[in-house]
């Protein structure tokens, strides 16, 4: 392993970034996979539920449900990126300065 | 109305629609040729001249490997995200899924979701560490530690099989489509996307690849979002009365606004699902673009913009097929119906299947009720120029795993000069043009509806779990890699042949071995097994370096220490 490469390692930075981005893109992965197998195991099970109309009217569950998931993915996306682009970037920008 | 007399020969060949059906392009069935369909011709014409010009400056800038793998590594986070989307929306989401949602409503909905939750996955877990360790290919970073030859073949054949399977639905999709909607010959139309894909991926490049997308994308979002407009518009911007108004004209009823028959047994939705979520994180042309980025940054926010754009996308294509229902299963002013092969009887509801060309035809249509002939011209040209701008990025990866990885890595043991490389890439990329024009050729009067739905289980089977072992687990070796990816390809490839869609389906038999349409439920574990098994058993010396070298990896994928830049111009 290079020098730089064991300074990283050395820097208790390093295991915070680690530690705080692997527990953030663990934790959005699972919602993900809950809403969506979530959504999926309704369609398989509960396609009674799904069909109810909301109110009197035709609209039912199942649409402002599939449309969640949809905008769901682009909510969690967006929340990753913008932790990851400010506070991990920035300590990933210190812990590259540090091995140098 | 003059283009639907163009059309009014077409038969309805819409046939029994299967699951796989979602991932197919307009491929099912036999369709007639039409009359010559000149405005959607120049405006395709347009569209050529327009690429073919981004081709010659990309040509010009296009010098070294990484220019013409990775456009040089300076295309933005934004464009990027553009260019993914274009990769992504393939006339399959757009044809298909408006098709699907004019037949049966809701369920579109469920393939439009599965579509696009993969996804958030591919940013939370591969994109940044992809970024950081590869250079040009997806097999760079699964062959980061380990033995070049025995992973990169490996990874070569899974990339192969996936553009091979989706290339040929590709072909035989633009052929049947460009015969319905231009009047063209199907080989003209096949020969056609043939010769300009080879035009665009051998003289420019990933820059002229990228650009494509970025225009094709354009074009694509703009269109549909007019079209959604102008069916929102009807119903002053009520969702409510749109549904409530197709609810009373669709054969199905209010059955349309719940699931239907589509996903009928939980392991056949969780196996779909996963096919889907996974094997979009195991598409070797989409995990190419992103090496065409400066940095994980970038990397991360294209996926960003990416999943905005299909995720709108979705949402549009879902409107326009409930607004095909009410252009085409409505009678209009005239109390004529335009888009059927015949009225009902009075007082009974329109025939679904009786739709002109098929039931992917419903999104066409619609264009043509909301926008005229030259709208219906402008959306049968996206609908050319998205296989193309597929095609193109599909053979751009196939190309890259041959010269990459098998010439350079495996068969010149990494001492071909970037000059070699570019080279046996440009004769790759001609000899991919020329094979798929005759495999369109030779498919011509299959269904292979089911092709697409192969190259996700692949990527999603033997791709995707190599991709992420590698990069997640220290411990993995290349005896475990190359038996669980080579499993992951076999399984999925013999059971979806030995299950429903191929075996009875395609091929005939009464019925199928395997019960399952998709194999993702057993054949992703199985290969995650596989590399778990064959990794934790070999103690050779060879797998106690690569489990030793897993550190500076790690170290690499998580910093970016060491990683490729964007290159000086």
């Amino acid at each position: 392993m290079s020098q730089n490469a064991q300074r990283i390692v050395n820097n208790p930075k390093f295991q915070e970034l680690i530690a705080k981005r692997s527990a953030f893109a663990w934790t959005l992965s699972i919602a993900m996979l809950v809403i969506y197998f979530g959504f999926v195991l309704l369609v398989a099970f509960g396609k009674g539920f799904l069909g109810t109309p909301i109110g009197s009217g035709v609209t039912t569950w199942g649409i402002p449900i599939g449309v969640f998931t949809i905008v769901s993915a682009f909510i969690l996306t967006g929340i990753y990126v913008r932790r990851a682009n400010g506070e991990f970037d920035e300590l990933n920008r210190q812990i590259l300065e540090e091995s140098k | 109305m003059r283009a639907i007399n163009r059309i009014a020969a077409a038969t309805a060949a819409a046939g029994a629609l299967l699951p796989v059906t979602a991932f197919a392009d307009a491929i099912g069935g036999a369709v007639q040729k039409q009359a010559t369909n000149w405005e959607a011709i120049i405006m395709f014409l347009i569209f050529v001249v327009a690429t073919l010009g981004i081709t010659y400056w990309a040509a010009r800038r296009t010098k070294s490997a990484k220019d013409f793998y990775a456009a040089g590594g300076g295309i933005t986070g934004f464009q990027n995200g553009l260019a993914i989307a274009g990769d992504y929306m393939s006339a399959a989401s757009f044809l298909g899924i408006a098709g699907l949602v004019y037949a049966s409503g809701f369920d579109g909905l469920i393939y439009s979701v599965g579509w696009l939750v993969g996804w958030p996955i591919i940013l939370f877990l591969v994109a940044e560490r992809l970024r950081n360790l590869g250079k040009y290919t997806f097999a760079d970073v699964a062959s980061y530690r380990f033995q070049q030859m025995p992973i990169r073949t490996m990874a070569a054949c899974g990339s192969l099989a996936t553009v091979t399977f989706y290339l040929i639905a590709q072909m035989v999709g633009a052929g049947k489509l460009i015969q319905l909607l231009f009047g063209l010959d199907y080989i003209v139309a096949v020969i056609l996307v043939g010769v300009l894909m080879i035009g665009y991926v051998t003289f420019g490049g990933m820059l002229a690849t990228t650009w494509v997308q970025i225009i094709k994308a354009v074009m694509l979002l703009s269109g549909a979002s007019f079209m959604a407009f102008m069916i929102l518009a009807q119903f002053n911007f009520s969702p409510e009365a749109m549904f409530k108004a197709a609810v009373d004209v669709h054969p199905k009823g209010l059955a349309i606004m719940s699931p239907g028959a589509l996903v009928t047994d939980p392991i056949s939705a969780i196996s779909l699902g996963m096919a889907l979520m996974f094997g979009t994180a195991g598409l070797p042309h989409i995990l190419m673009r992103f090496f065409t980025v400066s940095d994980a940054k970038e990397a991360r926010k294209s996926v960003f913009y990416a999943t905005g754009f299909i995720g709108y996308f979705y949402i549009l294509t879902f409107i326009i097929g409930f607004g095909a229902i009410l252009m085409i299963l409505r009678p209009d002013a005239t109390g004529a119906y335009p888009f059927l092969t015949a009225a009902p009887a009075a007082g009974a509801k329109a025939v679904v299947t009786s739709i002109i060309g098929g039931t992917n035809m419903a999104a066409i249509h619609t264009a043509n009720a909301v926008g005229g002939s030259l709208f219906y011209g402008f959306i049968s040209a996206v609908a050319f120029a998205t296989i193309l701008a597929v095609v193109a990025g599909l053979t751009l990866a196939g190309a890259s795993a041959v010269s990459h990885d098998l010439y350079a890595s495996v068969f010149a043991k990494g001492r071909a000069t970037e000059a070699d490389e570019i080279r046996v890439s440009k004769i790759t990329t001609v000899v991919i043009g020329i094979v798929s024009i005759f495999l369109g050729v030779a498919f011509e009067n299959q269904n292979v509806a089911f092709m697409v739905g192969l190259a996700f289980v692949i990527a999603a089977s033997a791709n995707f779990p190599i991709l992420l072992m590698s990069m997640f687990w220290g411990k993995m070796t290349t005896r475990g890699a190359v038996i669980g990816g080579a499993l992951g390809l076999v399984s999925a490839v013999t059971l979806l042949i030995l299950g429903p869609t191929v075996w009875k389906a395609v091929l005939g038999h009464p019925e199928a071995i395997f019960p399952y349409d998709n194999p993702g439920f057993f054949t992703i574990p199985l290969s995650f097994i596989a590399i778990w098994f064959f990794s934790i058993t070999d103690n050779s010396e060879t797998a106690k370096n690569e489990r030793r070298a897993f550190e500076a990896q790690y170290i690499r994928s998580q910093t970016g220490l060491g990683a490729e830049g964007a290159s000086a111009h």
